[in-house]
């Protein structure tokens, strides 16, 4: 059998195992979707046309778009040119992604291209990108609501009376420090300061946050706005403005008369609302830019006969200068809107430190917005976050206390390796023992390669800190941090012990509703006369069918504070409405119902499988002698089926500990953190808090360890199963 | 769950009627629960054309202006003629590496799980506890040493260097899960078939397999659920759009600053639809086991 399932495995990979395609002339990677798309691709063609070379495309999802870059361009599987926005121009030319684009953007193209634009590809006069399209806020505002153009943020909100009931004066994604830049700036804040300091923790930003907070309390904007529900309001007249980018136009239909104009003033105090530009550019990576192919095609590309295309086609706000006295482009009344918009935007930072502003700038935003703090101590707040997650790396500690250790363990794994082997009664157990291994080679080889080994690399990486490029051995400093807080309160918001709490309510709750909720439908679903059972069974799993993605979002959406399903619900029964996302307990109960709704499934059939092993003649001998149906199950179906279901639980209860897609996607983390889990708190470190990627890990590892000596524990008190203690 | 009937001798027909309708009354309640979400996502997927006249809270989901706009830019593959093409190819994959990742995580792991349930040999429980510890790490960062080592085996970019990964790292749930059930298949049965003359390995092929379908068919599904769902993985290792999985071609409709929910969720019912038959045709083997099983009782 062993031998027939390797043979059947070596016979499937060769099918599978497919011919790498020739070597494409210029492979360029995007993340471009629609119109965008359809640009680029009809530009490749062209091409193609024009010069004989061929270009291939692929389009990647967002989503996976930086961590492919970063796994593909260091081995030489990248792309020779990608498309991407200015801002993270610092992040990868520090882990080695792209290089200059010397001759694609040459000193007499300078004037081809708008002057920020340029700036914003620029670090140290070295050019690392070809500009092609610009992306900044603007304002759209709904002709028929208001006709004349508001002189100002605050006066369109004073207006909010005159709209028909259940209109907003202003609606954009309120929560997000994205959408708040705007107001920042026209109050005289920032973000970062030139050289790369925080300065979100100013008056000036504290005033622009008592500003929001007063268009809330007004409700002039609608609460908990997500861009779902931004683009919603506007497409159906229910919002007479919103600030959105150039995206949001491709969302709404013919019969919505609207304009776009630049952002006005903020008024009442505060100035020129100016939003963040982010200039998206043909970059190269090192092995692109030593490919002539590679840079003219990135000089094409943002070149004017492109650029053309790319407006007319993509409806890109193209940063290409000349393309905009073509007739064609210059009608297009939106895009010169945008156009407008961008030469008196900020171009985004391109400074490694933007990636740790974002979460201090959003959880102020959201505090003040929810009234459990004052702007003021808001911005301090973020301060305290921001020095937190940017921390200088522990000093380089030497690793020869740890390469003692290790090599005391070794000799001690040695020494009772040898005591075991000459143990009598060794080697009749070893020979006992080889029919087994012929079962067990296969599974511990694949195990061991793909699944031990990079667990094992990631964990070693938690001894390490410093940039990537980089690295430096730091000792156990990463775990000495966690645990003591990183100095701070040790039962203070978001430190390690206050987060474990939660994990471990967080699981309890979980695994038991999923258990209870699994046994009793399984349990149900397998009465040997009940009708319809087929139909049943295959409608109470499409909670696992459905991708979790779009319906962890669905979930959020029922929990909405205005427009969701469940506080719809609570105002027909007659019960007031709950802010969901406001308070732990709520929050944390939205987390549970969404992923005890994934979840119940799998128990679900795991104990339809289990309960097959039990055979019906042993229940009818129950029965016979005249147990009761508790009775029976409790004594007789339970005992059965448990040790069938309990690897099913023991691994359920690891997964939910490490659960970090539902808590990320519907409360992720509101209020202010206190429903993060552990995991959830590794992923931060590791993508949102200045890549700490030796932090996430010690995390990693500190999770391993409780869940190792957790389930250890309860493998002692219950003695079940002793092989999975 | 169980109606409250306890003096059940005379009137026994009834109880069962009240029973009946008791427990259909819960598992109604239950497919409530699990399809309410999913009709805001039917919903979502009904409606073209931007998301007008969506706005304000209903309890009970209903599309405006139904249309299958949505499922015709998914099925055409956001595109007309090789587009429509490429989508179906992109199906194609999906399956080709879900039901590969199935079998092959099935065969690694039966032979081990029932070394593991049967016999006594050096290492079995500190190969169990390992392979429980690997579902306790966290996969922060095992992408790129992934990556390394597919690339070093030139299994990048291929079907099948993802059919490895995804197989592999479903072997430790499926090993417990059917070590699991091996343990409840009375050891009696083999030793009778060993006795008439089979060896181990027959033994184990004819008697114990058959008797373990249950068990198998939920660690295939399990399997086949782990790869069909997966996306960053997939998306990291295969660099052609030719052999992009599903969940990829689905993410592909959420961008930086928005999404077209309309598409997407769409896309999500697609994907779904096969997990469902595949379901129907599986529950077959969840139940065949009681027959199976023979001997005890």
């Amino acid at each position: 059998m062993s031998a027939r399932a390797v043979l059947t495995a070596c016979a499937l990979a060769s099918v599978l195992a497919t011919v790498t395609s020739a070597h494409a002339d210029v492979a360029v990677w995007h993340a471009y979707r629609g119109a965008e798309e359809r640009a680029l691709v009809e530009l490749a063609g062209r091409y193609e046309a024009e010069r004989g070379v061929h270009v291939d495309l692929l389009a990647i999802p967002f989503e996976a778009y930086t961590s492919k870059l970063a796994a593909a361009v260091p081995h030489a599987h990248g792309p020779d040119v990608f498309i991407e926005a200015h801002e993270r121009l610092g992040v990868y030319l520090a882990s080695g992604l792209v290089a200059p684009v010397g001759d694609a953007f040459p000193d007499v193209d300078v004037t081809r291209y708008d002057a920020t634009a340029v700036r914003a590809v620029t670090i140290d006069g070295v050019r690392f990108a070809v500009p092609l399209a610009n992306k900044c806020l603007a304002l759209y505002v709904n002709d028929a609501l208001v006709p004349e153009s508001p002189s100002s943020i605050d006066a369109l909100a004073k207006r909010a009376p005159t709209f028909p009931p259940g209109t907003y004066a202003l609606a954009y994604e309120a929560q997000s420090a994205y959408f708040h830049a705007p107001f920042l700036h026209a109050f005289g804040g920032a973000m970062l300061t030139d050289d790369g300091r925080f300065a979100f923790a100013s008056a000036e930003s504290a005033r622009s946050l008592a500003f929001v907070r007063d268009l809330a309390r007004s409700s002039a904007v609608p609460e908990e706005p997500s861009g779902d529900l931004v683009t919603k309001l506007f497409a159906s007249g229910h919002a007479a403005a919103v600030i959105s980018g150039p995206w949001l136009s491709s969302e709404l239909g013919e019969a919505l008369k609207y304009r776009i104009e630049p952002l006005p003033d903020a008024g009442a105090g505060g100035g020129r609302m100016r939003p963040f530009l982010t200039v998206e550019g043909a970059f190269t990576t090192p092995t692109g830019a030593t490919r002539d192919e590679a840079r003219a095609f990135a000089r094409w590309l943002g070149g004017d006969a492109s650029a053309v295309v790319r407006a007319t086609v993509g409806q890109q706000v193209v940063a290409n200068v000349a393309a905009w006295s073509d007739p064609r482009v210059a009608a297009n009344a939106h895009l010169r809107a945008f156009h407008e918009a961008a030469a008196n935007a900020l171009p985004m930072p391109t400074s490694t430190r933007m990636r740790a502003a974002w979460e201090p700038a959003n959880k102020a935003i959201q505090k003040v917005l929810r009234g459990d703090a004052e702007p003021a101590d808001a911005v301090l707040e973020a301060q305290h976050r921001f020095d937190d997650a940017t921390r200088p790396p522990p000093a380089p500690a030497s690793p020869t206390p740890a390469l003692l250790i290790l090599g005391a363990l070794l000799t001690a794994l040695a020494f009772f390796g040898v005591k075991r082997a000459r143990a009598p009664g060794f080697g009749a157990e070893l020979r006992a023992s080889v029919p087994a291994y012929k079962y067990v080679v296969h599974a511990a080889v694949a195990v061991v390669a793909l699944v031990i080994l990079p667990l094992t690399a990631g964990a070693l990486t938690s001894f390490f800190a410093g940039p990537r490029d980089a690295p430096r051995y730091v000792g156990v400093e990463n775990y000495v941090a966690i645990l003591t807080a990183r100095g701070g309160d040790l039962l203070g918001h978001g430190s390690f012990y206050v987060t474990l709490l939660v994990t471990v309510l967080w699981t309890v709750t979980n695994v038991t509703l999923h258990v209870a909720l699994g046994l009793t439908l399984g349990i149900a679903l397998s009465r040997p006369l009940l009708r319809l059972k087929t139909v049943y069974r295959v409608l109470l799993i499409i909670p696992w069918a459905v991708p979790s993605y779009v319906t962890a979002l669905a979930w959020k959406g029922m929990f909405h504070r205005q427009f969701g399903a469940i506080n719809a619900v609570l105002k027909a029964l007659g019960a007031e409405p709950v802010s969901w996302f406001s308070h732990f307990s709520t929050a944390f109960a939205a987390n549970v119902a969404t992923n005890v709704w994934l979840g119940f499934p799998f128990m679900m059939v795991v104990t339809l499988g289990a309960l097959t092993s039990i055979s019906k003649e042993v229940l009818e001998a129950a029965e016979v002698d005249g147990a009761t149906r508790f009775q029976r199950f409790r004594l007789v179906t339970l005992p059965l089926v448990m040790p069938a279901l309990l690897p099913s639980v023991v691994l359920g209860a690891v997964w939910t500990f490490n659960m970090f897609n539902v808590v990320y996607l519907v409360s992720g983390g509101e209020p202010d953190g206190a429903t993060d889990i552990l995991v959830s708190e590794a992923y931060r470190w590791a993508f949102t808090r200045d890549a700490q990627y030796g932090y996430a890990a010690a995390y990693a590892v500190l999770i391993f360890g409780l869940l190792a000596l957790g389930t250890r524990l309860t493998g002692r008190l219950t003695r079940k199963d002793a092989a999975l203690a | 769950m169980s109606a409250p009937s306890s003096t059940r001798s005379r009137s026994r027909t009834g109880a069962e009627i009240a029973e009946s309708v008791a427990v259909h009354t819960a598992l109604l309640l239950a497919v409530a629960f699990a399809l309410y979400p999913v009709l805001w996502v039917v919903t979502l997927a009904l409606t073209s054309g931007g998301l007008g006249g969506q706005a304000g809270s209903a309890i009970l989901p209903f599309p405006t202006s139904p249309s299958l706009d949505n499922f015709r830019i998914v099925l055409g593959g956001g595109g007309g003629g090789s587009r429509a093409w490429l989508f179906w190819q992109q199906v194609g994959n999906s399956l080709v590496v879900s039901l590969a990742t199935a079998f092959v995580a099935v065969a690694i792991a039966t032979p081990a799980a029932y070394a593991i349930a049967r016999f006594r040999f050096i290492g079995s429980r500190a190969g169990m506890r390992t392979l429980l510890a690997t579902q306790m790490f966290p996969a922060v960062a095992s992408a790129v040493p992934l990556y390394l080592l597919l690339d070093a085996l030139h299994l990048l970019d291929s079907r099948a260097g993802l059919v490895f990964v995804y197989a592999s790292t479903a072997v430790p749930f499926a090993i417990f899960q059917l070590r699991g059930a091996f343990v409840t298949i009375p050891i009696d049965i083999e030793e009778a078939a060993m006795v008439d003359g089979a060896t181990r390995t027959q033994a184990f092929v004819r008697v114990v397999l058959p008797a373990a379908r249950p068990a198998i068919a939920v660690t295939a599904l399990f399997a086949f659920m782990s790869a069909w769902n997966e996306f960053i993985l997939a998306a990291t290792l295969l660099s052609r759009e030719t052999a992009f999985t599903l969940p990829v071609v689905l993410q592909r409709y959420v961008g930086e600053h928005d999404a077209a929910w309309g598409p997407f969720a769409a896309g999500a019912i697609v994907v779904s639809v096969p997990v469902m038959a595949l379901f129907y045709i599986a529950q077959r083997q969840l139940i065949s086991g009681l027959t199976a099983g023979g001997v005890k009782g």
